[in-house]
């Protein structure tokens, strides 16, 4: 099957952005020829019923995650960093708002 | 438009784990936190085998779905039905996709899932091998068959896998939209000529036994259920779907003055549920396994339309190429210059 033509159609990331004002989202991925290819696909797929006013399309394996095995490393240590949210600090009532 | 085929057995879903994946007791504790699991996390390869089965028999349903449908877009009866029904066909391909993309995500190639389709080796919804012989069977379908279809998926939306329970969210927003089309249908039918009434009634007589078989066997003789339930992939029993799914309908049917044809369905105070008869079994087994009324002319067509449709694929790779490089001499041009 990898001689197929659909073989080399590659896989694309789609990004959504459902409102002018809010950012791209990924709403998932597709198979095209090629980029433009790719936003025409996304087009008829993804925003069928007014569900975006945007669309980005990235070559999946132009992708660079983060290591699932290091998500504890990487992300735990902020947890015990809640000095850095406001709801931290107790602020007097008679200040209210602040 | 609908699963049913996590049950079916055709694969080994077996519970061996290669070195280096996570033992099933620590998975098991991720799924019972209710953790989602990523398409690069860590996982037993029984799950990633058994959600790949799941996840592409319910893309091929999605695709094969578009066939008994697709028999009436060219006849609907006016131009507002045609193109509800065009739009609700062309969902169904969307639904397609998003699965297929969900499997991929798990290491399964499009060509591979395709292939198991086109040569029989792949199992999609029995209920895509009964016959659409009147306009009312189109009407009969997005009701009971996508209304079954939804019970089904509900529950999926929250199963433990990121991406197909993201599918699923997607998947269920549009579903609605099929379900009700598909009521309105009938309940013209209904409100029409007593040959009209008559057609909706004949259509559901003969989809109403297999939209019950369509939440697959019995909890006790369903292979996959068990392992299913306890991966956070199934959560709600085939049993129970089906009850509730009965429970829910009868009122429908009496609002429309049709009958439903089970002379066992009778309100059962005591359980709070309808009791109603059982299942035909044999034919169930018959149609899944490739003896049902139409499994040949629903395979025959999807090789068909994937064969018919093969040079425009190869059309737009060919153009894809001649751009990209167009967009090469362009660049050297200009580097020459």
């Amino acid at each position: 099957m990898s001689t197929s033509p659909e073989s080399s159609w590659s896989l694309f990331e789609v990004f959504i952005r459902s409102k002018q004002g809010l950012d791209h989202k990924h709403v998932g991925s597709l198979h095209a020829s090629d980029a433009a290819h790719a936003v025409t696909l996304a087009r008829d797929v993804y925003t069928r019923r007014q569900e975006g006013v945007s669309i980005w399309v990235v070559p999946s394996n132009a992708i660079t995650a983060s290591d699932p095995d290091q998500r504890a490393d990487n992300f735990d240590p902020m947890a015990s960093k809640i000095y850095r949210h406001p709801t931290f600090y107790d602020i007097p009532e008679e200040i209210g708002h602040m | 438009m609908y699963t049913q085929s996590l049950d079916l057995p055709n694969t080994d879903a077996g519970n061996t784990d290669s070195a280096g994946l996570p033992t099933e007791a620590a998975f098991l504790a991720r799924i019972a936190r209710d953790e989602k699991i990523e398409p690069q996390d860590a996982m037993p390869e029984a799950y990633r085998k058994s959600l790949i089965r799941q996840i592409s028999q319910h893309a091929h349903s999605e695709v094969v779905g578009m066939l008994p449908e697709g028999n009436w877009i060219t006849r609907a009866p006016s131009l507002k039905r045609k193109e509800i029904l065009l739009a609700k066909v062309q969902d169904e391909g969307g639904h397609g996709l998003y699965l297929y993309s969900a499997a991929e995500t798990l290491g399964a190639s499009r060509d591979d899932m395709i292939d198991a389709l086109h040569s029989g080796k792949a199992k999609y919804s029995s209920i895509f091998n009964y016959p659409t012989d009147s306009w009312a069977d189109i009407g009969t379908i997005g009701w009971l068959v996508d209304g079954a279809a939804i019970m089904n998926q509900v529950p999926l939306c929250r199963c433990s896998y990121g991406p197909y329970a993201r599918a699923m969210i997607r998947v269920c927003k549009e579903e609605s939209f099929h379900q009700r089309q598909g009521f309105d249908i009938v309940r013209a039918l209904c409100e029409g000529t007593p040959a009209q009434k008559q057609l909706a009634q004949e259509s559901v007589n003969r989809w109403w036994w297999p939209t019950l078989m369509m939440f697959g066997p019995h909890d006790s003789d369903s292979e996959h259920s068990g392992q299913a339930n306890a991966w956070g992939i199934k959560r709600i029993s085939n049993d129970d779907l089906r009850q509730t799914f009965v429970d829910v309908t009868v009122p429908q049917a009496a609002f429309l003055g049709l009958t439903l044809p089970d002379p066992l369905l009778e309100w059962n105070a005591e359980r709070g549920h309808y009791d109603f008869g059982p299942l035909d079994w044999d034919e169930f087994w018959r149609v899944v396994r490739g003896d049902g009324p139409c499994n040949a002319e629903r395979l025959n067509d999807r090789v068909e339309a994937f064969e018919k449709g093969r040079w425009v694929r190869e059309a737009a790779v060919a153009h894809a190429a001649r751009h990209a490089a167009r967009a090469v001499s362009i660049a050297s041009e200009k580097i020459a210059a």
